[in-house]
């Protein structure tokens, strides 16, 4: 097991039926690192998230989460991974803590030690003294707070977003980039972050540009821009998708 | 070297790097976390309890009674004497409760499929098989409770059973309500939309239900149709019903229960197919 990459994967490729989604992927991202997976609609992200939640079944390629093969040790690799989608999939009737609690459980926590990490998640966004507010009546941006401090309960390794500021206002949105960001660096935590809007993108990210199925791009925000020549990711993303953007 | 994030978190047991195995007490937690949530909905979502009474209760109030004068039923077993038609039916209505519950389940799980909080149940770090077993058994959970509030009700409306037979029926009803919830859990794989789930009020619930010992003994269907009593005879849902019929008057159904338990075990491995991720049918429904 290599303890320095949180997150493997190697020519990894799908298909749905003869539609070809994925073509050999390959990409590593060590602790502390915060990548973003920037593609257009249909370019693989999505397929991509399933593949490494094994969703869906891994059949041409690998994955390692922490070194563990996603289906061959899947529920150590699983053990390791933390998800927040891009629905919500909170249930709205429960509480904030109702709903922690029952993630705890999943993971095999046991009471005492499920309230001292639901009070040390919350307590970092300010959502603490919400506990018992039922997640209906929260706000966009404060129910993704809870969906972040649920996916970290279990002190994963590699924590992976799809577009979780879809639909969130801007100081909401900023918010939530920011801490994700302060996450990487201060838990080491190795980041995959989908998205398609470029100001969500740090200067010391990782970049992996996706379009129709194949990685075009994938090293630091300077190495992208000084491969395709451009002066801003928007031209390069640009100019790596022909012009295809969201 | 670097260390992870969570290499320090003493939890859970057995789930330290390097040991491929759950502990116990994970598998229970857990467990436990699905049937309490699942309990916690239905007892909160008052009005899912009470329309999930009133469906059977209008049916005993209303149908049976209309039926208690024209239908006459021989003694045939588990009754030692002539009964009125609405004991006949009450087993059958605790089996109509169960195949609802067992749909409402199925549904359920397609909605949660469809809004994706069933994604935070599948990456979870336990397999997809105990997950579904656990989900199945809270379904069950439900429907037990509803089917002892109908009994209840049922029992001042002077449909009484001996009081031994209150107790037989528990574990009849787990094995029925874990059998229709594995049907449910077989279609709710198949659903693609929540749209297409009328269908399975129609193609499944309906026909289930009529085709069945839950109305009609089986005697009396084969004197108007040999063909009915053949659906009828082999329908595993006329196989609960029997099995819950027999166990709340004491007795056990030997043939009902093997049948029964047959039938969910098929329904419940179809189900595991359906829902694996390498062999089922996810993949074409492109989510979980």
């Amino acid at each position: 097991m290599n303890a320095s990459i949180a997150l493997s994967v190697e020519d990894l490729s799908f298909s749905y039926g003869g539609k070809t989604a994925l073509t050999q992927v390959n990409f590593k991202i060590k602790p502390g690192e915060c990548t973003v997976l920037l593609g257009p609609n249909g370019a693989g992200k999505s397929t991509l998230f399933s593949l490494i939640t094994r969703l869906y079944d891994t059949r041409d390629g690998r994955i390692e989460l922490c070194g563990f093969d996603i289906k061959r040790q899947t529920l150590l690799a699983l053990a390791k991974l933390g998800v927040v989608f891009q629905q919500t999939t909170l249930d709205m009737d429960l509480s904030v803590m109702q709903n922690l609690r029952y993630h705890t459980s999943l993971h095999g926590m046991g009471r005492k030690q499920a309230m001292q990490r639901i009070q040390q998640e919350l307590e970092r966004l300010a959502m603490y003294d919400r506990r018992f507010e039922k997640i209906r009546q929260l706000n966009g941006g404060h129910r993704r707070r809870v969906e972040i401090a649920r996916a970290l309960l279990h002190k994963p390794s590699v924590l992976l977003l799809d577009e979780p500021t879809v639909g969130l206002d801007v100081p909401s949105r900023l918010a939530i980039v920011d801490y994700v960001h302060q996450l990487a660096v201060e838990e080491k935590l190795a980041v995959l972050w989908a998205s398609h809007l470029i100001d969500e993108i740090y200067p010391d990210d990782h970049l992996i540009v996706l379009h129709k199925g194949r990685v075009k791009a994938n090293g630091t925000v300077d190495d992208v821009l000084k491969t395709t020549n451009s002066p801003t990711i928007k031209d390069a993303f640009y100019t790596l998708t022909q012009g295809e953007q969201e | 070297m670097t260390n992870l994030p969570g290499e320090d978190l003493p939890l859970p047991e057995g789930r330290r790097a390097g040991k491929p195995f759950v502990s116990m007490l994970h598998y229970w937690r857990a467990m436990w976390g699905i049937i309490w949530r699942e309990l916690w909905r239905f007892v909160t979502q008052r009005e899912r309890f009470i329309s999930a009474l009133v469906r059977p209760l209008v049916w005993l109030f209303v149908f049976a009674a209309g039926f208690r004068a024209a239908l006459g039923l021989a003694i045939t077993p588990p009754y030692e004497t002539y009964i009125l038609y609405d004991v006949y039916i009450t087993p059958g209505l605790i089996g109509m409760i169960q195949l609802f519950n067992g749909m409402q389940s199925s549904l359920s799980m397609v909605y949660d499929r469809e809004m994706g909080s069933m994604r935070i149940l599948m990456v979870c770090p336990l397999p997809r098989w105990f997950l579904l077993l656990s989900k199945l058994l809270a379904g069950t959970g439900v429907s037990v409770l509803q089917a002892y509030v109908f009994l209840a009700i049922a029992w001042f409306y002077d449909i009484q059973a001996p009081w031994q037979g209150y107790l037989w029926i528990l574990p009849a009803l787990l094995l029925s309500g874990l059998m229709l919830g594995a049907l449910g859990l077989l279609l709710s794989s198949f659903i693609k939309q929540l749209e297409n789930f009328a269908g399975v009020m129609n193609f499944v619930i309906f026909p289930m239900f009529f085709m069945s010992t839950a109305l009609y003994p089986l005697w009396k269907i084969k004197e108007s149709s040999a063909l009915l009593y053949h659906l009828a005879h082999y329908n595993p849902f006329s196989q609960a019903v029997e099995l819950i019929r027999f166990a709340l008057y004491g007795q056990f159904n030997s043939y009902a229960f093997t049948y029964t338990l047959l039938a969910f075990s098929v329904f419940m491995t179809a189900a595991i197919i359906g829902y694996n991720p390498s062999k089922g049918m996810m993949m074409r429904k492109g989510g979980a």
